[in-house]
């Protein structure tokens, strides 16, 4: 057979059996190294298992530890034994315990057979890699990394500064240049054994023992020196998370792997049973062969790294719960908030509801109730309509509404009568709120309202410290919102440009002239009831500017009214 | 910098004479347990044991076991408080159940976290351990397709120590009283409703641990006064340690370390879900007892009023309320998270 196989196994050596045997059964040679910290007895019931087998051999066992030397000598012993005692092998295939051939090994072999030439070994210089981990990249081959990083984490940190402080750096042997990979290779008799065979072994050997994770540089860089072909991709799927540690494949993983384009994949959970018996006990069936979609499962691991480092925006939950500055968006859509509009036009929410099709909620903020559209009591969510519930935790409740209702556009009223305290900085922050103020608009509720001209205008000064304090958050340099403001003076002289423009912000109607406007409320008076305000030595000046001015011809103008004399 | 290193310094001391008082605590209150029937010589050391307090659960008990057991639990470490249901009986037949038994006060051992905190430290320390009430069920991510000991895996490989959920309340559609369930039956079939985004966080100094509120508890009974409305967050599993100590039923535990289940830098990692089936048409009958026996709240005097609505046979469901289907659904919506174990 042309293909052997080497596999470093250190655990779950049932499976290694299993896999072993299904090379072996395709007539492949079969070289283990087992870990010298597995206890005697459990090597040697493997040996014994193994027994049957009559192309297989274990090599003097080396102590592997992550990212330290033995991993290379268990290689390099390995490959030796492979070469000597099976002279028809031609490619060297590095597996591990618990790696699985995900596709029919005649496709494999045929696949070799076609490419004698060829070395499969993922290998790039430092430079252009991605996934150095530790912020050590091209230092791993220029420091010395004597202490182990995962039992002496203190020691390999400090001796790491003490060597940059210094301004140590090893040179590098015969100026070779280094090159890092995937230690899952395929390579072929003839480079491995030049890589073995070399005069200058000792040399390489030397300094790639104190090179930090050799496995993964060690074959990568000397295979450039000899290759008469590389092919810098490995043929194991091998999948690392943000931490540079190796996914695990799971049962549920069986479709994805069958859209694999290698030919086998690492690291599989021991207990994947429903993995091991598709891909290894029924060569014919199991194998259905599904159109290799590699791109698909760079994506899927892409996303997981995307949610474990950046999250979904906007959700807050047991296990995300960002520091402030750190949400990635406040809300998880973009909802609009209108202050004034609903107090100076009477059918502001059915109109809105109506042009923009987005779900147009009440005063959400209400003193004594949350006033979800329609009338409802409960929202997406089960979000209540309790105001002590909403009170209680406003951004979460803020945060909550957009959440449950994404795909749907929120817009709400707001304005100074409401509980805006807590919330208001939270809105003014957040990239996704657009903010549509019109000033001064709380006072028509006053003006209409029936109620004792002292109490008005108490309330008045009250809504309009408010508004105000309201206003500067709006306007400081942290607002992020997007927020425009008129007075109620401005916005009444040309209402429709605004309102388009909103509108159109709002995109659901794209670049439709507005149909129809709101209805207005009838403000004849307002300017005598603004005076009033000052007459009584209060200053309303939210609303801009609205002269009593008997002769201009506006709506302010009072028209004759019929009335009765008695 | 200096001061708050300091200050730093002298909360991480009263914290940890805080947790050794807790467990000297336990250690006393171990003689109020007498053994109905220890198994604990068949735990091995790679064992998954979970442990809880009960009282009167024959209902729940046949299902809690098995959808444990099917998820990967060996050993159930389990203190009986003097039920008179059959419960006790039942619990000793069991094959991997330890059982222990005790007429104390529940609220005096702190709602039994006395007791199993010492059985904790006896047969559970070294292993993954889950702390759970016998309403609970632990979901969480992939668990059709990989049990315990492949999330056990995964949080060791990944440095974790603790692993959190959020309580799920379950209710069904209609009068809870109403609702049939036989014991044995898989209690979502009738509680299979949950309120899906009605969640508030903060967070919480000394133990850093999230106080989640909200769900259906929150809106139905603790709409005027939602500070009492019940935590939702919970460590159900834990890598024990005898050092470690829960402190306030299984919601955060000392070393405060071990409260850390949530990213601050923005992202998302793993966790699951506590369905709760406390909604069953037992709960009435249940509540009724609790509001007698006032065993279930430090201050109980002030939920008269939360007892005295379960007692009314409440409908909980709402037009908005969430039908569960599966986990990825809770997955997908944001009550727990894969993060990045795919």
């Amino acid at each position: 057979m042309s293909v052997g196989i080497i596999m470093l196994v250190h655990t779950a050596f049932d499976r290694a059996e299993e896999v072993a045997r299904h090379w072996a059964a395709a007539g492949c040679p079969v070289v283990f190294h087992v870990d010298k910290n597995v206890k005697d007895d459990a090597y040697y019931g493997f040996v014994k298992s193994m027994s049957d087998l009559p192309d297989t051999r274990f090599v003097k066992r080396h102590r592997c530890e992550w990212g330290t030397w033995g991993l290379v000598a268990a290689t390099q012993a390995a490959a030796q034994t492979l070469l000597d005692d099976f002279p028809d092998v031609r490619h060297v295939y590095l597996t591990s315990g618990a790696c699985l051939p995900l596709r029919p090994l005649q496709e494999l072999f045929d696949y070799l057979d076609e490419r004698p030439q060829t070395d499969f070994i993922e290998s790039a210089t430092t430079a252009d890699v991605p996934w150095t981990i530790g912020g050590l990249d091209r230092e791993r081959f220029l420091l010395r990394f004597p202490f182990s990083w995962r039992r002496q984490r203190m020691l390999f940190d400090i001796y790491v500064r003490f060597q940059r402080a210094v301004g140590y750096k090893r040179t590098i042997p015969n100026g070779v240049v280094p090159h890092m990979g995937s230690q899952w290779w395929c390579l072929t008799r003839q480079t491995l054994s030049a890589i073995l065979e070399d005069p200058e072994r000792k040399t390489y050997d030397r300094f790639f023992r104190k090179v930090w994770i050799p496995d993964e540089s060690y074959f990568q860089t000397l295979s450039r020196l000899y290759s008469r072909q590389i092919e810098s991709r490995s043929l194991t799927l091998s999948k690392f998370d943000y931490q540079g540690k190796p996914h695990m494949f799971y049962d549920d993983h069986l479709q994805l792997l069958r859209r694999s384009d290698c030919f086998v994949a690492r690291k599989i959970w021991p207990f994947a049973n429903r993995l091991y018996e598709a891909f290894l006990t029924d060569p014919d069936g199991a194998m259905k062969r599904t159109e290799p979609n590699p791109g698909k499962i760079d994506r899927i691991f892409a996303k997981a790294v995307d949610r474990r480092t950046r999250g979904r925006p906007g959700l807050y939950m047991q296990s995300r719960y960002p520091a402030e500055g750190r949400e990635n968006g406040v809300t998880c859509a973009q909802y609009s908030i209108f202050e004034g509009f609903s107090d100076l036009f009477e059918n502001f929410e059915p109109w809105l509801a109506k042009t923009t099709g987005a779900r147009v909620h009440g005063h959400l903020f209400a003193p004594d109730r949350v006033e979800y559209s329609d009338g409802q009591t409960v929202m997406n969510g089960a979000l209540s309509d309790s105001a002590k519930l909403r009170d209680y935790n406003k951004r979460a409740f803020l945060t909550s509404l957009i959440w449950n209702t994404r795909g749907e556009r929120q817009c709400f009223q707001l304005g100074p009568m409401d509980e805006i305290e807590d919330i208001e900085w939270d809105i003014a922050k957040d990239p996704n709120a657009q903010i549509s103020v019109i000033t001064g608009a709380w006072a028509i509720g006053l003006f209409k309202s029936n109620r004792n001209f002292a109490d008005i205008r108490k309330e008045a000064a009250r809504l309009q410290q408010i508004e105000s304090t309201h206003l500067n958050a709006l306007r400081s340099e942290w607002a992020k919102a997007r927020i425009r403001i008129w007075t109620m003076a401005e916005f009444i002289e040309a209402p429709m440009e605004p309102l388009q423009t909103i509108i159109d912000e709002i995109g659901r109607t794209r670049r439709k002239t507005l149909a129809e406007a709101p209805k207005m409320t009838d403000l004849k008076g307002f300017p005598q009831f603004l005076q009033s305000l000052k007459n009584q030595g209060m200053h309303p000046y939210l609303m801009g500017d609205f002269p009593i001015d008997p002769g201009k011809p506006d709506t302010q103008e009072p028209k004759p009214k019929p009335y009765l004399i008695k | 910098m200096a001061s708050s290193t300091l200050s730093t310094a002298w909360l991480r001391y009263r914290l940890r004479w805080k947790r050794r008082r807790l467990l000297y605590r336990a250690l006393r209150k171990r003689r109020q347990l007498s053994v109905v029937s220890d198994k604990t010589r068949l735990i091995q050391k790679e064992h998954i044991i979970a442990a809880s307090t009960v009282r009167n659960e024959m209902v729940r008990l046949p299902y809690f076991l098995e959808h444990h057991r099917n998820l990967g639990v060996h050993h159930f470490l389990i203190v009986d408080n003097a039920s008179e249901d059959g419960t006790s009986e039942y619990l000793a037949e069991q094959p991997d159940v330890s059982l222990w038994t005790t007429a104390h006060s529940y609220r005096l051992s702190r709602f039994g976290l006395d007791w199993l905190t010492w059985l904790q430290g006896q047969h559970a320390s070294g292993h993954w351990c889950l702390t759970l009430d016998a309403d609970e069920l632990l979901i969480y991510p992939h668990y059709e397709t990989r049990p315990l000991p492949a999330l056990i895996e995964w949080l060791d490989r990944t440095g974790r120590q603790s692993f959190g959920a959020l309580m799920l309340d379950m209710y069904p559609k209609g009068p809870v009283l109403d609702q049939p369930y036989a014991p044995g039956d898989d209690p979502t079939q009738t509680l299979s409703w949950f309120d899906g985004g009605n969640y508030m966080i903060q967070k919480q100094a000394p133990n850093q641990n999230l106080w989640i509120q909200g769900g259906v508890r929150a809106r139905a009974f603790f709409s005027e006064d939602p500070r009492r409305a019940p935590t939702m967050g919970k460590v159900p599993l834990v890598k024990w340690h005898w050092r470690y100590v829960y402190v306030n039923s299984s919601h955060a535990l000392l070393p405060r370390e071990l409260n850390h289940l949530y990213d601050e830098m923005g992202g998302e990692k793993t966790s699951g879900i506590l369905l709760h089936t406390k909604f069953l048409n037992t709960v009435v009958e249940k509540s009724a007892e609790e509001k007698e026996r006032q065993q279930h709240f430090q201050n109980s005097a002030l939920y008269e009023d939360y007892y005295d609505a379960l007692l009314n046979n409440p409908d909980l469901w709402c037009e908005h309320s969430t039908r569960i289907t599966g986990w990825r659904q809770l997955e997908a919506m944001g009550l727990m998270s894969r993060g990045n174990w795919i």
